[in-house]
């Protein structure tokens, strides 16, 4: 329990820098290692597959695409606009109101109490495989239709429109 | 556990580490004289009979320099980034099962560091994290090569990434676990992988060569484009270190090749051997001939290295994407149907 408290507190240590450093790209580093934290849950929670997969697409891939992205943009860095007060007030209103929202929430549900599962081996790659094959058949499908519409409509943005140039 | 186990896993792993270096000092030296006979030359030949304590005055070399940080360089991710390169090209071989186990007197020894059932993805993940190193040092370096060669560092390794994922999933169908342990005890003798899965190995070799930065696909470090790639502004051990991951890297990929396609430490009549010089023995033969099996790969990568041109950098990218991941994803097809057919 102790372990859990020092990772989740890393955590939540880590995606306050995220948000309060000034440099976009230390921004992304410190989401990396907060990503990382999640991983050591997973780990902690048994779910391996889990854990390894959020360390490969998570960190892996999707983050390296975030550092690449942001390297591009972060070449000139006093073209970034002062963003004018009323919007600083309106996203200090706007995240208030969030954070009330999840808080109330919180409140209503209670104390969670820690879940047990029937199997504890439930995480690893053969038990979670035979899960999603056998009893999720049929959403695991459809999500991966949802991926490929996403991929689609990438390809569709990224190609130019050979009429207009 | 108890305290001699852990010792014996200390043991290991520094033993494994030291192997490590010391393979990763040598291949540079082998590099040169490689080099220098494709090219008909001798090669470094001066300090020591045959030039052989040349990788000695070279780290001596790296450590004396002076350490140089750019006045507008981030100074602590310009450490980091060497730092997370090698960090990241000795933890891989964690996973690899060197031998079977040695059986000394009532202490079983197992040749691997950890044995986690999911030790492909594992190695995959290392691989995936590997090119942070490039891209923060080639960031932290404030100069406009090093930016570049990082960025095509970072597009180069997900591209590639995808068909390696691809070209292991095709050998999962046939193994039917993702542990390398398991992997290696399946190919008992000569029943190696390449031998159900040679699309899937060139695929994976292809794929190999992009992911440790090596010619034909050195692109992020293309010395008559970009200076010097991402390492244009590193100097002294800094500079060392990202030169050592990519032997290290090296190493460590042709072990996984090794372990995944070429039968581990497995041999043919090892079974013969073990009724005839004793268990020990043949285990021992096992991990001598899984080094030679490492050592011909190295020689592989070197020899392409001096044989191949580089590609240009839409050639990589058209590689990549048009030819490797669809032949991986037939791979995969071919692979599923002919397993269906013959498990029916």
């Amino acid at each position: 329990m102790n372990t859990f408290y020092f990772i989740a507190f890393l955590s939540v240590f880590f995606s306050i820098l995220v948000i309060t450093a000034k440099n976009p790209v230390h921004s992304i580093l410190y989401l990396i290692l907060t990503f990382f934290t999640f991983t050591i849950h997973y780990i902690l929670l048994n779910a391996q597959f889990l854990a390894i997969v959020n360390f490969i697409v998570y960190m892996g891939a999707i983050l390296v695409l975030f550092l690449y992205t942001l390297m591009l943009m972060n070449l000139n860095k006093e073209s970034e606009q002062p963003k004018s007060n009323l919007i600083k007030i309106a996203a200090v209103i706007g995240g208030g109101c969030f954070l009330v929202t999840i808080v109330a929430s919180l409140r209503a549900l209670g104390a969670s109490s820690p879940v047990v599962l029937k199997d504890p081996g439930l995480g690893l790659v053969k038990n979670l495989g035979k899960t999603l094959f056998n009893e999720y058949l049929l959403p695991f499908e459809v999500s991966s239709v949802l991926l490929l519409s996403a991929m689609v409509g990438a390809v569709l943005l990224a190609t130019k429109d050979p009429k207009t140039t | 556990m108890e305290l001699a186990e852990i010792g014996i896993k200390f043991a290991l792993v520094t033993i494994i580490f030291a192997i490590s270096l010391v393979i990763a000092m040598y291949s540079t030296y082998a590099e040169r004289k490689i080099a220098a006979f494709f090219q008909d030359r001798i090669g470094p030949n001066r300090a020591g009979p045959w030039g052989i304590l040349q990788p000695l005055a070279d780290g001596g070399k790296m450590f004396l320099k002076e350490e140089i940080i750019p006045t507008n360089a981030s100074g602590f991710l310009f450490i980091v980034g060497p730092s997370l390169a090698i960090m990241t090209a000795c933890i891989g071989s964690a996973v690899i099962p060197w031998g079977q186990k040695l059986v000394i007197g009532s202490h079983v020894i197992d040749l691997q560091v950890a044995d986690i059932n999911v030790g492909i993805l594992y190695i995959f993940g290392v691989v995936s994290l590997g090119v942070y190193g490039v891209m923060i040092g080639g960031w932290a370096s404030n100069n406009k090569y090093s930016l570049l060669g990082a960025i095509r560092a970072a597009s180069q390794n997900i591209s590639y990434e995808i068909s390696m994922g691809l070209s292991i999933i095709a050998l999962l169908l046939v193994t039917g676990t993702l542990s390398l342990r398991q992997i290696a005890e399946q190919q008992h003798s000569w029943h190696w992988n390449i031998i159900y899965q040679p699309v899937g190995f060139i695929l994976f070799l292809v794929c190999a060569f992009a992911e440790t930065n090596r010619t034909p696909f050195d692109l992020p470090e293309c010395e008559t484009e970009l200076v010097g790639g991402y390492h244009t502004e590193y100097s002294s051990m800094k500079l060392g270190f990202y030169l050592f991951a990519e032997y290290i890297n090296m190493f460590i990929s042709s072990a996984v090749m090794v372990t995944l396609y070429w039968g581990a430490y497995n041999y043919p009549f090892m079974d013969w051997m073990a009724a005839h010089i004793g268990t020990n023995g043949a285990v021992i033969l096992g991990v001598v001939l899984m080094f030679a099996k490492i050592f011909l790969f190295i020689f592989f990568f070197m020899w392409v290295r001096w044989t191949i041109p580089r590609f240009r950098y839409d050639q990589l990218m058209d590689l990549g994407w048009k030819v490797l991941i669809p032949l991986a994803i037939a791979n995969i097809v071919v692979t599923g149907i002919v397993i269906t057919l013959i498990n029916r």
